[in-house]
């Protein structure tokens, strides 16, 4: 079983605790004066997110986590699962919705995503960093309004709602950054 | 060979913090040319290491064997003063191998100092009265050892069972299997360092005293209910300053605890050191009854200046 030293710790490592993945965020030393030394880490649970800190004997060894992250395309959801496909083994996976979770907002088919797997199991999907989406509702744009940097909702094909200036009109395809949620541009059909 | 201009080669300190060193140690000569204590220089590259598990010495390869630089200048200021020297101190540069951190460079200044006749009590006495005479500013308290561990951990270290005090570690987000979970010293140290030093106050030193009988070092024990070492510490916040002793003086028991020193690296898969058979003549010739302290002069810098990390006040940092 592969595993890790404390003096390994460092930011992105990936270590077990009590039977969850976890992702070191932050690794510090702690040695109060005379004594044994501990590592006191900040670490996010990949299955929930959540951040915990904890602290290891300095000098002892931990499981590491089995996780490989992949390229995959999405393909399509069932309402039980998202679907998506290593494009160069053309091996297939299934995602549940909690895995999925807010990343399904930003999927419409065929975007390339980075799927996290512990062993071999899927537990987080990262859509891309940009999409490309049409807008299926939003309230009728005020031309020539748009310096006052006033916004409105749009709702895009997916169900995703952001917020938009105030010209934006349905219909019109907008460039959205994932991380944020945030309206970037207007995009062009390709 | 090619010339690398972008090569890091300027000092780590600013010139303030190097003249603000260079004030500290006249501070600190005067306050002891006043209290009549002498300054001496021994070895930093000694035939003796020490045992203490926490520690890794630097070694030195030399014809005769292996050399150590010095962890502190404890064992040949001991030796000074069983020889009869009265009391010494000495500004010196120790060595002990670890990871840094904004708290630790491998290379630092101790200033350690001796008093024939004191215990640990009339010791942090002298200890605020030298803090006061180089200018450090911040309010000085004494708190016992037990009294801050049951404030901010609600625990008493002296009495509490062990498998309690790993239960509380385990609550609070230790992780630790046996024989850790077993180890009273190790769950003390991990209570101590982990819940109840973040949890002091920033703006004021505190010098903590009679530490639990395990975590002694070489501190004498003083018998009672409960027994206690006779150690304390000075801490600013997380920030260690000082950790002093009311010395033992008795040779068989000084050996005893560095046997026991070297079982724990046995334990824990850490190489065997040869005693420090001189220093242990030392004592059974006889040790006056002493109190000595080593204190962070490179930490002391911090404070004074004020500043969140050590490579901020040597002026080359690792």
């Amino acid at each position: 079983m592969a595993s890790y030293s404390t003096n390994q710790f460092k930011p992105g490592v990936k270590i077990m605790i009590d039977g969850d993945p976890f992702n070191i965020v932050e690794n510090e030393m702690v040695k109060p004066g005379k004594g044994q030394a501990f590592n006191r880490v900040r670490v996010r649970n990949l299955r929930s997110g959540r951040v915990i800190e904890r602290t290891f004997k300095s000098g002892d060894s931990v499981e590491a986590a089995d996780i490989v992250e992949a390229e995959m395309q999405y393909l399509y959801a069932d309402g039980e699962a998202w679907h998506f496909m290593n494009q160069s083994t053309f091996e297939q996976i299934q995602a549940s919705n909690t895995v999925v979770g807010d990343a399904g907002q930003w999927l419409k088919g065929q975007e390339i995503c980075s799927v996290m797997l512990w062993n071999g199991e899927p537990i987080g999907i990262t859509p891309p960093n940009f999409v490309i989406l049409k807008i299926t509702q939003t309230d009728p744009g005020m031309r020539g309004d748009t310096a006052t940097g006033g916004t409105k909702p749009a709702t895009l094909e997916t169900g995703a709602v952001v917020r938009v200036p105030l010209f934006i009109e349905e219909g019109s395809l907008l460039k959205i950054d994932t991380r944020s949620g945030d309206y970037v541009s207007r995009a062009k059909e390709e | 060979m090619a010339r690398d201009s972008s090569l890091h080669w300027r000092p780590s300190a600013s010139f303030a913090a190097i003249r603000r060193r260079a004030v500290l140690l006249s501070d600190i000569r005067q306050y002891f040319a006043r209290a009549g204590v002498l300054e001496v220089a021994t070895p930093v590259l000694a035939r003796y290491g020490t045992t203490d598990p926490a520690l890794v010495s630097f070694t030195v390869p030399d014809t005769g064997g292996t050399r150590y630089l010095q962890t502190s200048p404890e064992s040949a200021m001991k030796r000074l003063l069983a020889a009869g020297s009265g009391d010494v101190y000495q500004i010196a540069h120790a060595f002990r191998r670890e990871e840094g951190s904004r708290l630790h460079q491998e290379e630092f200044t101790l200033l350690e100092w001796y008093r024939v006749g004191f215990d640990h009590h009339r010791l942090m006495a002298d200890v605020c009265a030298l803090l006061h005479a180089v200018g450090f500013t911040l309010p000085l308290e004494k708190h016992p050892y037990a009294e801050l561990c049951l404030e901010h951990a609600g625990l008493d270290p002296h009495r509490t069972a062990t498998a309690a005090l790993a239960d509380f570690a385990a609550m609070h987000g230790a992780v630790l299997t046996v024989p850790s979970t077993l180890d009273r010293a190790l769950l003390l140290e991990w209570i101590f360092g982990c819940a109840v030093l973040p949890r002091l106050p920033r703006d004021r030193a505190l010098l903590i005293y009679d530490f639990p009988c395990e975590q002694a070092a070489y501190a004498r024990l003083r018998p009672g209910s409960p027994a206690v070492a006779e150690r304390f510490e000075v801490v600013v916040g997380e920030i260690e300053l000082a950790n002093g002793f009311h010395e033992v003086t008795n040779s068989e028991e000084q050996r005893a605890r560095h046997q026991r020193e070297n079982a724990r690296r046995a334990s824990a898969g850490l190489p065997q050191v040869p005693l420090d058979e001189p220093l242990l003549a030392a004592l059974s010739a006889g040790l006056p009854n002493c109190a000595g302290v080593a204190l962070g002069l490179d930490r002391l810098l911090m404070c004074l200046l004020q500043v969140p990390t050590i490579a901020e006040v040597v002026a080359f940092a690792d």
